[in-house]
């Protein structure tokens, strides 16, 4: 089933101006969220129990509560750098409905007691970014941002910071520190950023989707939202859908629906004749699944997809039909990870560059499936032993593309070592964790 | 600043650091915060700058916007252009540079006036994103206004194969759309309207 809430009315031209955003009944929650106390607004958010649209699907509200009381400088910062491969959802959203995200940032604001906001919206992104700032001209005429805000007194200002180009100001430490004008690199937790981020204050972070969905929260009451979706996957998701399918682009979905409904029902599917191979279901980054009835049955939820070994994160589809070799893909995702490593933890920084190589060494046929063990074994060691989650975001794809197409991938050695005329790769045997590659070359 | 692979091969995929094997010349001292009085800066660009740098409380967090302001200005992030910001921002040229060399939208070398990015990310790449690039690159052959660039996911999957023309993303491109685009771009028109991104309707009516 589909149901709409961010996408009503989404094309309608007026939207995205003061007056068409209003004729919906729009910066009406913000006055109802002027009239509660920050603590009912709070309420509220963790009633609905949304968790995070930006790829940890962490509970907003939890994070919300993270936040000291007191009077300390406190910021809200909206992460709008959506640069994950195949995640187009924030863009559509910002440029179609830009006062949504401006009244959720407003109420975001208002609930944790910071003053001042801010957007870190991608550089790429100019038109919305321009579409933005238009929008924030117009609330600040009409006295929702500012000093003391609609007659209250409260005051919250809102910039909008365009980035430059660099995949890991998407991570939040990251981000902050590229907000603070540093080159973008990612910091240790904790202290967490609900304690100690953006210069030193109690900062939120939080993704564009899950902002815009705090005034529908308020509007249908945090019990209700929770009624749509899953137990645990409440609300709806815009989901980007794009690769080898006839239809792709962005749906809103409500949680839970079958991961199929999704990819045939709704994107059309792989072109004629062909079939699914794997897909990513949740952004590059995730681990992906083969296209086999097991895993398109799996209904599309966070937990789910976890349980099946993957994530939602981000939500958005990759799919890739079996024109495709996954030796391909596969370099093509170590080679973004490894542009974009900042380069401050090692094992990340090496370990893209390595996977790489090897990964070249796949296709022209000089590897043998050692190599695979090896590549299997960086990828481990890469998990959770970096300051943020960037190599991991290779590991976990590279991973599990090696664990379910192992045979594709060896086969792929065999006939490019077959072209070079290489001969047979030795076989491996007695694998020793420690030993150093095999001796690989045979004369043909 | 090239970096010659087979020299030192460890840095066969390019340093985030132009420029990282060029001795550094230790009888000049470290350049300081430039002088206001000997380092003239536009008007309009110092305007821009300190516009900037009263949006945030702390003035450094106007680094990218101020290098934004001086590349437009410049065509390139070029050691005046860096002097200029530095000077309106009061900071080192080097903490400036530091910034422009992290970020991939800021050029420390000269480069075309027209910034055509073509996505060759995973979802692109899926639909012939590899091809468009080369079709691309020689479409704008050597003309020095076109800096033709392979990019990383620019967000924009739905319209696969995609490019971004100076800021507007247009597609699904074929390889015919190249030769068009640069006509247009040469000629000063608008990049191929009837592909642009922003017009383009919610998946669930573009499909019906």
């Amino acid at each position: 089933m589909t149901s709409t809430l961010l996408f009503e009315d989404i094309d309608h031209p007026g939207l995205a101006t003061r007056e068409g955003y209003e004729r919906r009944g729009g910066y009406e929650m913000l006055r109802k969220a002027l009239d509660m106390t920050p603590e009912e607004v709070l309420e509220q958010i963790l009633a609905s129990e949304v968790r995070g649209r930006g790829g940890a699907g962490f509970a907003m509200g939890k994070k919300m509560s993270f936040i000291p009381k007191g009077t300390m400088d406190k910021y809200l910062v909206c992460n709008a750098d959506e640069s994950e491969p195949g995640t187009f959802k924030d863009r559509e959203l910002m440029q179609k409905n830009p006062h949504l995200l401006i009244e959720g940032i407003i109420i975001g604001a208002y609930a944790i007691g910071a003053s001042r906001s801010f957007i870190y919206i991608r550089g790429e992104y100019s038109h919305q970014a321009d579409v933005l700032d238009a929008a924030l001209a117009e609330a600040r005429d009409a006295g929702y941002l500012g000093e003391r805000i609609l007659g209250s007194d409260h005051t919250i200002d809102l910039v909008v910071h365009r980035g430059a180009g660099a995949y890991i100001c998407g991570e939040e430490t990251a981000l902050l520190d590229s907000l603070e004008g540093k080159r973008g690199n990612p910091r240790l937790k904790p202290p967490f950023p609900a304690v100690q981020g953006l210069y030193r204050g109690p900062t939120l972070i939080n993704n564009v989707e899950t902002l815009m969905n705090v005034p529908l929260i308020l509007r249908m009451g945090g019990a209700e939202f929770a009624r749509i979706g899953t137990e645990t996957s409440t609300g709806t998701k815009v989901v980007s859908v794009s690769g080898n399918v006839q239809r792709p682009g962005n749906y809103e979905i409500e949680l839970g629906i079958p991961s199929r409904e999704l990819i045939y029902g709704l994107a059309g599917g792989p072109p004629e004749g062909r079939s699914i191979k794997a897909w990513f279901p949740g952004g590059s980054s995730a681990p992906v699944l083969p296209g086999t009835d097991e895993y398109l049955d799996l209904p599309y939820d966070f937990d789910s997809l976890a349980k099946a070994g993957s994530m939602l994160g981000s939500g958005a589809i990759i799919v890739i039909d079996d024109s495709i070799p996954i030796v391909d893909v596969a370099l093509k995702t170590a080679k973004f990870y490894r542009h974009e490593s900042c380069g401050k933890c090692t094992p990340c920084r090496e370990g893209t560059n390595w996977t790489v190589k090897m990964l070249e060494r796949v296709q022209t046929g000089e590897a043998t499936p050692m190599d695979l063990d090896i590549m299997a074994s960086v990828q481990e060691q890469i998990m959770g032993n970096c300051l943020c989650v960037l190599g991991d975001a290779m590991a976990m794809p590279i991973g599990s593309m090696i664990k379910h197409f192992r045979a594709e991938f060896e086969a792929h050695i065999e006939a490019a070592r077959e072209r070079h005329g290489l001969g047979t790769a030795i076989p491996q045997v007695n694998r020793d964790d420690h030993a150093g590659p095999y001796p690989m070359l045979e004369p043909a | 600043m090239a970096i010659d692979p087979s020299r030192v091969p460890r840095f066969a995929h390019g340093s985030r650091v132009p420029g990282w094997d060029e001795a550094a010349d230790l009888t000049k001292d470290p350049a300081v915060v430039p002088d206001p009085a000997t380092t003239p800066v536009p008007e309009h660009v110092r305007t821009q700058i300190e516009a900037e740098m009263a949006s945030y409380p702390d003035i450094r967090s106007a680094a990218i916007p101020a290098l934004h302001i001086v590349q437009r200005e410049h065509g390139w992030c070029s050691p005046t252009a860096i002097e200029q910001a530095a000077c309106v921002m009061r900071l080192t040229p080097a903490y400036l540079t530091a910034v422009a060399t992290f970020y991939d939208m800021f050029s420390t070398v000269p480069k075309g006036r027209h910034d055509i990015y073509v996505c060759t990310n995973i979802s692109c790449s899926l639909r012939g994103a590899d091809g468009l690039y080369e079709a691309m690159l020689s479409a704008a052959g050597d003309d020095p206004d076109f800096n033709v660039r392979a990019f990383e996911c620019l967000g924009a999957c739905d319209i696969a194969p995609m490019a971004s023309v100076n800021g507007e993303y247009v597609g699904p491109l074929d390889e015919a759309d190249c030769a068009l685009l640069v006509d247009e771009l040469k000629t000063g028109k608008e990049p191929l309207p009837a592909k642009q991104l922003k017009k383009r309707p919610i998946a669930k009516d573009y499909w019906k």
